[in-house]
Parts: structure tokens; C-alpha cells; sequence
């Protein structure tokens, strides 16, 4: 069985997905399996047409900092955070989305990018990866 | 028979070569050759980082100017 990345996204900025996302690419390329779980703002980022919707972290200024940074990020060949997203499923991430936020926050299926979530499941799952996993982070 | 497939990542930045080499290992039959090509330079040392770590062969790496090429056999 192949090492395994186990990565908890509950964080929905823009930088800290790009962050996360990278992580789990490089594990996939590096011949790992990868989990993501996706729960409270995070998962907010897996309605359809939100995926880089979300403010940064730091220096956001009401928009400014994040049209700065995606600038700057397009003039150094920076992929976009669709593109990863599809690597990473095209590479055999696993994309799991909490169904107690979905509750919580009133999010229904046909709102998510249901074609790409793997299960929609609680933190039982989660431990149950994550228990056999190498890496595991929180962001 | 085996091939020889080629990835250009001229140009281009993290992850995409390590991605683009992983989704062309995927796609290559045993015995195949991946040749990838780059300028992003961690990639350089990271892509055989990669193959050591599935247990593939690195045949060579090249480098003319900032321009690398890794072979890999899948």
C-alpha cells in the first residue's frame, strides 16, 4: 500500500487552499495516495463556481491584495487553482466533504461540485484515513 | 516495444512539472521511457526525489543552460 497525505481544509482563502492544494498534488506526484477534507469554510469552496472565490488570509484590502497577488501570480506562470483541482482528481485524490457543514450551513449536494467529491462523510472517515496516513495537516 | 514519451514543462511552474511527470508515469506502459523537459529548478532535484521514491530508474539528467531534461523509465 502506497504512503498515504491526509490534509483537513477548513480554512476558505484564497492562499490557504493554493497552499493545500499544492501539498496534495506533490504528494500524488510523488507516488503518494491523497485525502482532502473539506469541512466549515472550506467546503464553501467546493460550491459550484466558488473554488478561488475566497479573500487572502493577509493583505487582503477589500480585493486590492488579491488581484496584486493572482497579477503576480499569473506573470510567474502560477497555475490556477481549477487546473490543480482537476490534476488532482485526474491523479486519484480523494475529495470528501463534511456532511455535518453541509447541515450546518444549509449547503445541498446540487450546490458542490458533486461530479468530483469522492463521499460525503464525517469525522469518522477522516480518522479512519488519517490513521494510516504519513502526512496529515490541518489548514 | 518500448516508447518514449515526452512532457515539455518549459517555462512553467510548481507543481506543474512534478504533476505533468506523474500523470505521464501513470500513462506509460512498463519500460517506457518519460523524458521531461523544464526550467523551474527545484524540479530538477524534486522529479527524481519523485521516481526514487516509487522505485523507478532515473537514466539521466541533462542541463543546457537553465533548461533541464530528466529521463525516467517507468
Amino acid at each position: 500500500m502506497a504512503e498515504k497525505a491526509t490534509i483537513v481544509v477548513q480554512s476558505g482563502e484564497f492562499d490557504k487552499l493554493y497552499s493545500a492544494l499544492i501539498i496534495a498534488n506533490g504528494a500524488l506526484a510523488m507516488g503518494m495516495e491523497a485525502s482532502m477534507f473539506f469541512t466549515f469554510w472550506g467546503l464553501q469552496r467546493l460550491r459550484k463556481g466558488q473554488l478561488d472565490k475566497g479573500p487572502l488570509s493577509k493583505m487582503h484590502m477589500l480585493g486590492l491584495g488579491k488581484w496584486m497577488v493572482k497579477r503576480r501570480m499569473k506573470k510567474a506562470n502560477a497555475v490556477s487553482l481549477d487546473r490543480m483541482l482537476e490534476d488532482y482528481v485526474e491523479l486519484g485524490g480523494k475529495l470528501m466533504a463534511c456532511d455535518m457543514t453541509m447541515e450546518i450551513m444549509g449547503i445541498k449536494r446540487e450546490d458542490l461540485r458533486d461530479d468530483l467529491i469522492t463521499d460525503y462523510c464525517a469525522v469518522g472517515s477522516y480518522i479512519q484515513e488519517a490513521r494510516e496516513s504519513t502526512i496529515t495537516l490541518f489548514i | 516495444m518500448s516508447e518514449t514519451i515526452k512532457v515539455d514543462c518549459a517555462g512553467q511552474n510548481c507543481p506543474v512539472p512534478l504533476v505533468e511527470t506523474r500523470k505521464a508515469l501513470r500513462k506509460a506502459a512498463a519500460g517506457d521511457v518519460v523524458e521531461v523537459t523544464g526550467t523551474h529548478a527545484s524540479s530538477k532535484k524534486e522529479i527524481p526525489m519523485a521516481a526514487k521514491a516509487m522505485g523507478l530508474e532515473v537514466l539521466d539528467v541533462s542541463e543546457d543552460g537553465d533548461r533541464w531534461t530528466i529521463r525516467i523509465r517507468r
